[in-house]
């Protein structure tokens, strides 16, 4: 069947290169598909005219040098403990120190599978603090707010979470509204979409004429998601179709967005290389403001430059491949790396330099 | 990091539930997915349920897939 898409693929692709005027520019919004068409090898099939770009759906890839900064302050307080997913570890901080080295002078950082797992080990350990650093998007903030809402119900006082969440639909008019974007089409990560469903892309299609697919994450998925696209570009007809609709029901999930309005409300995040965006991100709601470790521990935030000569900010806009980057496979390695595309798992760099092409 | 894994349920316990990954099994919340039962396919992310996979739905998507590349050459 894959020889068959992809045959498809050459036809629709030509077809969508007409409509065009050149290269028909689609970008993978979520690191998780970057990963997925990597490890496939489908960059090398890709007929010439198609250009597949990461887009900033990358969560430890888009949290700002500040945010990462507070985290490892957070690290530095004496009887905390630190958990969080492991893609966090490795992120250096503007001091060139990372969770990792942190842990290694003495401070007490935890990898965890799950948000829950936080709060038993706060409930295990009522005279230390537990932070559980929330980055993440929609697929993420919901379980989050479970946990928090677990911890509330059990009364836990020395349990808290950074929320850095960021929001996807913004990130995706911010792309759409500079004026020298030229992405035609998205393919719009699966599992965000299995939590908000469909109708938050709608702006998209038609206030930007853009195509959309919520899409898989099997190869055969990614290749029909893909040729679905082009053939919204070569027809002229951008809408939100969802190629994944046996995870991605119209509506989403309601009980996940429930407990994120309970949880959470709209604020400003900071991106990185993009700097504040209003009501791109969600912050802790009154109800739950007493979780916020940021203001428990009293963190203040500074802006923080980016790593000198890293391209992370410029890929993650779709507006360079990682190999534009000077530092790309040379000073930034996946066991050396200098910005987060390269140190997260599912950053564009990190599968660009494990997969190759 | 927006990975999810599909799995069965196996069991049902109050807001929880074990679900079998391919013989790897482990407990999962349900909180997100109220209505889940035992025997359903969901999605897992981080321990969570956060969907039901429709069987109906993800017979229909290996239909499409066949038909749409039926001219396979093989």
């Amino acid at each position: 069947m894959a020889s068959a898409a992809l045959s498809e693929m050459e036809r629709l692709a030509a077809a969508a290169s007409a409509k065009t005027g050149g290269a028909v520019n689609l970008m993978e919004v979520c690191g998780t598909h970057t990963m997925a068409i990597a490890a496939a090898g489908m960059r090398r099939l890709f007929p010439k005219p198609l250009r597949m770009h990461s887009g900033p759906g990358c969560p430890v890839c888009v949290t700002s040098q500040g945010d990462i900064d507070i985290v490892l302050a957070l690290a530095e307080i004496p009887g905390v403990i630190i958990t969080t997913f492991g893609d966090m570890l490795k992120v250096k901080g503007s001091s060139g120190l990372d969770l990792n080295s942190l842990r290694a002078g003495g401070a007490d950082v935890r990898v965890v599978y799950s948000p829950l797992d936080a709060v038993e080990l706060a409930a295990a350990e009522p005279g230390r603090e537990v932070v559980f650093i929330g980055v993440g998007f929609e697929t993420t903030a919901p379980v989050i707010g479970a946990a928090l809402a677990r911890a509330k119900k059990r009364g836990l006082k020395n349990f808290s979470v950074t929320a850095f969440f960021k929001l996807v639909p913004p990130a995706l008019e911010l792309l759409l509204s500079d004026p020298s974007n030229r992405i035609s089409g998205f393919m719009l990560p699966g599992h965000v979409s299995a939590i908000i469903g469909l109708q938050p892309y709608r702006f998209v299609t038609r206030k930007y004429g853009v195509a959309c697919v919520v899409t898989g994450f099997e190869p055969l998925d990614i290749l029909t998601g893909i040729n679905m696209l082009l053939r919204q570009i070569s027809s002229g007809k951008p809408e939100v179709q969802d190629e994944y609709f046996r995870a991605v029901p119209e509506g989403g999930n309601p009980a996940a967005l429930q407990v994120m309005r309970e949880v959470f409300s709209p604020s400003a995040a900071s991106w990185r290389a993009i700097g504040t965006l209003p009501g791109s991100g969600l912050a802790l709601s009154r109800a739950y403001a007493g979780f916020d470790a940021v203001k428990r521990f009293k963190i203040k935030r500074a802006e923080a430059p980016e790593p000198k000569g890293c391209l992370c900010g410029q890929i993650l806009l779709g507006k360079n491949l990682p190999p534009d980057c000077k530092l790309f496979g040379r000073a930034c390695t996946p066991s050396s790396a200098v910005g987060p595309c390269m140190v997260s798992s599912e950053g564009a760099c990190a599968a660009w330099f494990k997969y190759g092409s | 990091m927006c990975v999810a894994v599909p799995g069965k349920i196996t069991t049902v316990t109050e807001n929880n539930a074990e679900v079998d990954f391919c013989g790897v099994r482990r407990s999962v919340s349900l909180d997100l997915v109220p209505s889940a039962k035992k025997n359903d396919y969901v999605l897992v992310h981080a321990g969570f349920a956060i969907q039901v996979l429709g069987s109906e739905e993800a017979e229909e998507t290996l239909r499409l897939f066949r038909e749409i590349y039926a001219n396979e050459k093989r």
